[in-house]
């Protein structure tokens, strides 16, 4: 599956009311990190395609009502959501294998 | 993994200026290479403007990196992300690299281009608060901070750099500065002393970083006076400048006091079949040109050094436009 491209309007529908985990990159596009994120994130969800988890993006400038909500303070911040809640956070760029293992973590 | 994916001539452990351009020429010598790196284009990649690259006019830093890894890749250059925790001399044209996902590595010849790791200031509730208003990172968190006030901290150019940045942005700035006035580029400091929001701190360090759940203020302490006092901010930045985190080579390589490696004019290290390049080098001047031009020295003199050991065979020799047999 691609990656989800998330909003302030569709974030309750597609994040707090899934029923799997969902992995949130909060990103902007001024954030260096962010850019070099970005191609990972796309990989890993085309490797992750069928399994039980959403992969999904929300840009932190066009939607700050959901950025503030979560308290993003830092870029790029990964969350997991699982039952509508975050469970777990990374900052900064990560690697692919340390991606993987995040996610893996919550499957 | 099969062997043809952990095999190589060369080896580069660093995907920025030095790493990537060292990749681009060892490929177009036609040797098998790879690049292990934490990340593309490093410190350079997180710089929104770069005006003093050649031919290139005003560019966005991620974008030429981004460019740099396009052209190694095209000559055949493999890049993977992850992290080097160690590199091992097995004889003088064999060595192995492990990484932290676990896969070992092997080279004909290695070249070390992982640049410098921003400084912490290594007091109380610096990790604590990392990301949640502890940020090293001005041009990604900065916008963030719109309308909040935040303590830029540290000391010399970088500071003043990022208190320019965050008074354009920030309600209020706290400019922390250890040394007793600003050291930097003049016209950018008068910047920062004109604005009406920055309040200077001089002679003054950070003892500690105060929240709960996130920020709520610092602790600052005037080396002269020695007067310690609170101050409620939102978010900090520190702004230290870089140190090398030299680990994965430690013990093997000779590093100079400041844990850079020690290279001779050809870049080469004391051990025979390493080459080092770029700014985790004791070359002065840490610039991306500097950078991509040591990385290019790096890989011809390992093409070299390889071909004296008859470990490769005399392949095209594309860079001095002349074909040897």
């Amino acid at each position: 599956m691609a990656e989800i491209t998330l909003t302030d309007q569709n974030f309750e529908a597609e994040v707090l009311q899934s029923s799997t985990p969902v992995l949130v990159d909060f990103w902007a596009s001024w954030c260096g990190p962010c850019k070099q994120l970005g191609p990972v994130l796309e990989e890993v969800a085309k490797e992750y395609e069928g399994k039980p988890v959403k992969i999904a993006k929300l840009n932190v400038d066009e939607n700050s009502a959901t950025a503030q909500k979560y308290g993003i303070q830092s870029i790029p911040s990964l969350l997991i959501f699982k039952g509508g809640q975050p469970v777990d956070q990374s900052l900064g760029f990560i690697p692919k294998p340390q991606l993987k293992a995040f996610i893996d973590k919550h499957l | 993994m099969n062997s043809s994916e952990t095999q190589y001539d060369v080896v580069i452990v660093g995907g920025a200026a030095a790493g990537l351009t060292a990749a681009l020429y060892s490929a177009r010598r036609t040797l098998s290479t790879l690049v292990i790196s934490k990340d593309i284009g490093g410190q350079a990649s997180i710089t929104s403007e770069i005006e003093n690259y050649p031919g290139r006019g005003l560019v966005d830093g991620f974008e030429l990196m981004d460019d740099f890894r396009k052209q190694s890749e095209k000559f055949g250059a493999r890049i993977v992300i992850d992290e080097v925790t160690r590199v091992t001399p097995k004889s003088e044209t064999s060595f192995e690299i492990t990484t932290v996902s676990g896969t070992t590595y092997s080279a004909k010849g290695v070249i070390l281009a992982f640049g410098l790791t921003p400084r912490d200031l290594g007091v109380p509730g610096e990790a604590q608060f990392k990301g949640r208003g502890v940020s090293t990172c001005v041009t990604c968190d900065g916008p963030l901070y719109k309308g909040k006030t935040v303590a830029v901290v540290g000391t010399g150019l970088p500071l003043v750099d990022g208190a320019e940045l965050m008074i354009k942005i920030a309600a209020h700035v706290y400019a922390v500065e250890k040394k007793q006035k600003f050291v930097g580029e003049k016209a950018m400091i008068a910047l920062v002393e004109a604005a009406p929001n920055v309040e200077k701190l001089f002679s003054s360090e950070v003892t500690e970083i105060l929240g709960d759940q996130k920020v709520t203020g610092i602790r600052v302490k005037n080396s002269v006076s020695g007067e310690e006092k609170n101050i409620a901010v939102d978010g900090v930045f520190t702004e230290l400048g870089y140190i090398a985190k030299t680990d994965c080579v430690k013990g093997v390589i000779e590093l100079d006091g400041e844990n850079h490696i020690v290279i001779d004019e050809k870049n080469a290290t004391d051990v025979p079949g390493v080459f080092a390049a770029g700014d985790i080098t004791s070359v002065s001047y840490k610039q991306v040109v500097v950078s991509a031009g040591e990385g290019a020295k790096a890989a011809l003199s390992l093409y070299t050094y390889l071909q004296s050991k008859g470990v490769i065979a005399r392949g095209v020799n594309i860079d001095w436009g002349i074909v040897k047999a």
